[in-house]
């Protein structure tokens, strides 16, 4: 066989195409303050970092077979820092973020260390027994608030960086132009944590990581690490879903153990979205997200039944469709829009 | 003295999580299967005991007598239609479908309930104490206590002693070799799940009537569950008596000292445990 | 009419196909041996006809009945039970919890007990209370065999019962035929040795790649056709 006659390649027709509409749609999603009013940019907002928070768990799930219950620990830590970093040292919350991602980093190496003793389900519980301790003693912490909680002080508000900026640009008031500013944010966190996702996959750990997930057994067989690609994956969700708390809270300006820790808010909703929409995807959460910021819309006066509903959905697409909805769309179709394996093609 | 007290209570309140665990421990111990909706099983079955004691004037003994039943026919039927179709060797499914279960009762029951706390009426012995020396120990909590043992025993009995208890044990080993012996798995564990349901019953008999209760109360029992099989080694059930008794006394002792650390001291014990003794104290040899 | 045959029997695991339309039969009272060596396709034969491989209706009949969609456990429970390839011990049971396990579901008075099968295999009265695995690998294919028998089956299959075992091992084992024979079972025995084979069978398949390609009475058979059988082409 003459080896010029194969090439490799990545790319799909596809995902050509979503390259250029992703393209596109960044451009508008970047122009977006300009025209859209404040609740569409509170809801785009919600809408990226539960994004943001969903791709990092299926990083961990989806890819590194970490099922991880205890998210919640990195959300609630990176916003009390970023807090924290405000009220105690008069860090300005944007650069507090920075502080998020680090702390979020620090607390995930003593907890892997403990939960990585735990095996499969067990790991899930062990996450969520830190994130428990990590709530509790934040509760004990008196200068941000103990148990009740606290909000960000007025003048690290005002001192956020850009906001006058975007105040003169946009011609609005402070709180509307703290929105712009977060949504900015968030919208960079979750086109960069993407990007990373898919460009990491792509790589030659990546692939060991796609391997990991396919055959535990047959990826070590041919050399894959999976002690030290389970450490790097769970330390690189942590650093970036600490950033995202700290995001979701600087937005909020409020903060409480009990909000910031929530297993409900961080944690359920989050693999909720990737079930929903297809786990072990880059897709899925984008389609996922989506499905449950549109049910969260139409069954928001129904109180619980909302979450009921949830449920259900998510028991149903695990029982009868376990590749979620992006699963049932690209097993019909075959499109790929963030393709990852490598393809021989014969050269004619 | 005060220290004896409290390791006492400890003790005692190590009950009541080992009943939590009991369950949770005999269904991981046959199928692996990590259910993360124990805790709002537990609830539920609270409130069950709660309708028949309000409904038709029961005691809560008698109540939760007649909810063992009705939960095992549940426990049977959410393993038969529901959770066989979710075992294998991903932990995946299991693990969501559960979580969305879990999702799905508390929410069904702040709907049926509200979110109001509830408690079981227990008449008497809810303030009934018995002196011993100096120190007077709550009849309610001693009952939990003696409830845990005799339902360790029990479950060591069925595992031990009968037919179905070495099926359970064959099952667990090697289903398909079991099946060559005419075992149907799926109904093994149908039946174990079935069992389970009965201990959480019992469970929660004990839990609504000693403390309120609300639907959101689930998830934090399971916690203390979880940390009690694991403390006790996976699938040894008096293991799981010892766990329980553990994280009690670590909450009690906790308590003691600030009343704000009680439920921390829980669980830095559990992980203090776990990094000492990564398998637990009493590691099943195989696995 | 035959006790248990197969009619075109195939088998697959995913897109592999490893029994191509594959003809056995089995009388009453009669012990045939299945030769073949390493990947002919004798143990898939095994587990399609006790029923863990499913299969699609109609190309296992037992008794008369139709038994290839059939449930593994309702296969044995209608009478066939099988010593399993690597013996698959339970390891949490002892060794007479073990030989229990082999009458949990099918209750069939008849010859054996457990009394009876320490009578074959009296070590296994003194090593009772010993888990099943902590046992002799021949050991082991004692407490397999008890255990298959404890249903009194009308059909014995036996998988690569002397795999790993040391020849005079092997030679106990197949001592304790005879008395399983002078019950009125009907057996069938998987194996690569075939001196072993040919000595207990009253007729022997032999297979390759998926297809039967030689049947017959041992006595019947040349050495150079089963050569032949089993290895493929006449070197």
């Amino acid at each position: 066989m003459a080896a010029g006659k194969y090439t490799v390649v990545t790319r799909t027709a596809a995902s050509q195409a979503a390259a250029l509409a992703a393209l596109a749609l960044l451009v508008i999603a970047v122009a977006l303050p300009a025209f859209a009013s404040r609740s569409l940019i509170q809801d785009m907002f919600f809408i990226l970092t539960m994004l943001t928070l969903a791709q990092f768990w299926n990083l961990l799930a989806g890819y590194g077979g970490l099922v991880s219950v205890g998210q919640q620990a990195f959300v609630g830590l990176g916003a009390y820092m970023l807090f924290g970093g405000a009220i105690l040292w008069g860090v300005n919350p944007v650069a507090g973020l920075l502080l998020s991602g680090v702390f979020a980093l620090l607390l995930a190496i003593p907890m892997a260390f403990f939960a990585f003793r735990l095996q499969g389900a067990y790991f899930a519980i062990g996450t969520w027994v830190v994130a428990e301790v990590v709530r509790l003693s934040v509760a004990q912490w008196k200068a941000v608030g103990g148990g009740t909680g606290t909000s960000l002080p007025r003048d690290a508000r005002d001192a956020m960086w850009g906001v006058e900026w975007i105040e003169m640009i946009f011609d609005t008031r402070a709180s509307a132009a703290r929105d712009i500013l977060a949504y900015w944010l968030a919208l960079a966190l979750a086109v960069a944590t993407i990007g990373g996702i898919y460009l990491f996959l792509r790589t030659k750990r990546g692939l060991a990581l796609a391997a990991l997930r396919d055959n535990v057994e047959a990826a070590r067989s041919v050399g894959v690490d999976s002690a030290r690609m389970k450490w790097l994956v769970f330390l690189v969700a942590a650093f970036g879903t600490g950033i995202a708390g700290g995001l979701i809270f600087m937005q909020n300006g409020r903060i409480s153990p009990d909000s910031a820790f929530s297993i409900i808010d961080w944690t359920a909703f989050v693999i909720f979205i990737v079930v929903i929409g297809g786990i072990g995807t880059i897709e899925g959460p984008i389609v996922g997200v989506l499905v449950f910021f549109a049910l969260q819309t139409l069954l928001a006066d129904f109180g619980a039944w909302y979450l009921m509903v949830l449920g259900g959905v998510g028991i149903a697409v695990m029982l009868f469709s376990p590749g979620g909805l992006w699963g049932l769309v690209s097993g019909r179709t075959g499109i790929e829009l963030f393709p990852i394996r490598r393809r021989l093609n014969r050269r004619d | 003295m005060i220290w004896i007290d409290t390791i006492l209570q400890g003790i005692l309140l190590g009950g009541l999580y080992a009943l939590f665990a009991l369950g949770l421990s005999l269904v991981f111990g046959i199928m692996r299967l990590v259910n993360l909706a124990h805790g709002d099983l537990i609830v539920f079955a609270a409130y069950l005991i709660l309708v028949l004691v309000t409904l038709l004037g029961l005691g809560p003994f008698l109540a939760a007598a007649i909810a063992a039943p009705i939960m095992f026919a549940l426990g049977f039927a959410l393993q038969r239609l529901v959770l066989n179709r979710v075992l294998g060797t991903d932990i995946l499914p299991p693990l969501l479908v559960t979580f969305g279960l879990s999702v799905l009762l508390q929410n069904a029951l702040q709907e049926g309930f509200s979110a109001d706390s509830r408690r079981i009426p227990a008449g008497w012995l809810e303030t009934a104490s018995v002196p011993l020396g100096p120190i007077s120990l709550g009849v309610m909590p001693l009952m939990t206590f003696a409830s845990a043992i005799l339902v360790t025993l029990a479950l060591q009995w069925l595992f031990y002693r009968t037919s179905l208890g070495r099926a359970f044990r064959a099952t667990s080993d090697d289903p398909v070799t079991a099946s060559l012996m005419g075992v149907k798995p799926a109904s093994v564990f149908a039946k174990a799940t079935g069992i389970a349901m009965i201990v959480v019953t019992i469970a929660a008999l004990y839990l609504g009537t000693r403390a309120n209760f609300d639907p959101t109360t689930g998830p934090a029992r399971l916690i203390y569950a979880f940390e009690a099989v694991i403390i006790g080694g996976l699938g040894s059930l008096w293991g799981t008596l010892a766990g329980g008794i553990i994280i009690g006394v670590a909450q009690t002792v906790g308590a003691q000292i600030n009343p704000e650390w009680q439920i921390l001291a829980g669980h830095i014990a559990f992980l203090v445990v776990l990094l000492i003794r990564p398998r637990g104290l009493f590691p099943r040899a195989f696995d | 009419m035959a006790l248990l045959e197969t009619k075109g029997l195939t088998a697959f695991y995913g897109d592999f196909q490893a029994l191509f339309g594959v003809d056995v039969s089995l009388s009453e009272g009669e012990t045939v041996a299945v030769i073949g060596a390493n990947g002919a396709g004798k143990t898939t034969l095994m587990r399609s006809i006790s029923g863990v491989i499913a299969q699609a209706p109609g190309m296992v009949r037992f008794e008369g009945r139709e038994i290839g969609a059939t449930a593994a456990d309702d296969i044995m429970a209608a009478g066939i039970a099988m010593v399993p390839e690597g013996r698959k011990l339970f390891p949490s049971l002892s060794v007479e919890e073990n030989l229990l396990m082999g009458c949990h579901r099918r209750k069939v008075n008849g010859p054996w007990t457990l009394q009876s099968v320490y009578e074959l295999f009296p070590i296994l009265k003194e090593r009772r209370d010993r888990p099943g695995t902590a046992l002799s690998g021949g050991q082991q294919q004692m407490v397999s065999i008890g255990r298959a028998l404890m249903s009194n089956p009308r059909v014995l299959l036996c998988d690569e019962i002397s795999l790993g075992l040391a020849p005079v091992v092997i030679k106990d084992i197949y001592a304790a035929f005879p008395q399983i024979r002078a019950t009125g079972a009907s057996i069938v025995v998987v194996e690569q040795d075939i001196g072993q084979a040919m000595k207990v069978a009253d007729r022997v398949y032999c297979m390759m790649e998926g297809r039967v390609t030689l049947s017959g009475a041992p006595a019947d058979l040349s050495r150079e056709e089963i050569h032949d059988a089993y290895f493929g082409t006449a070197a």
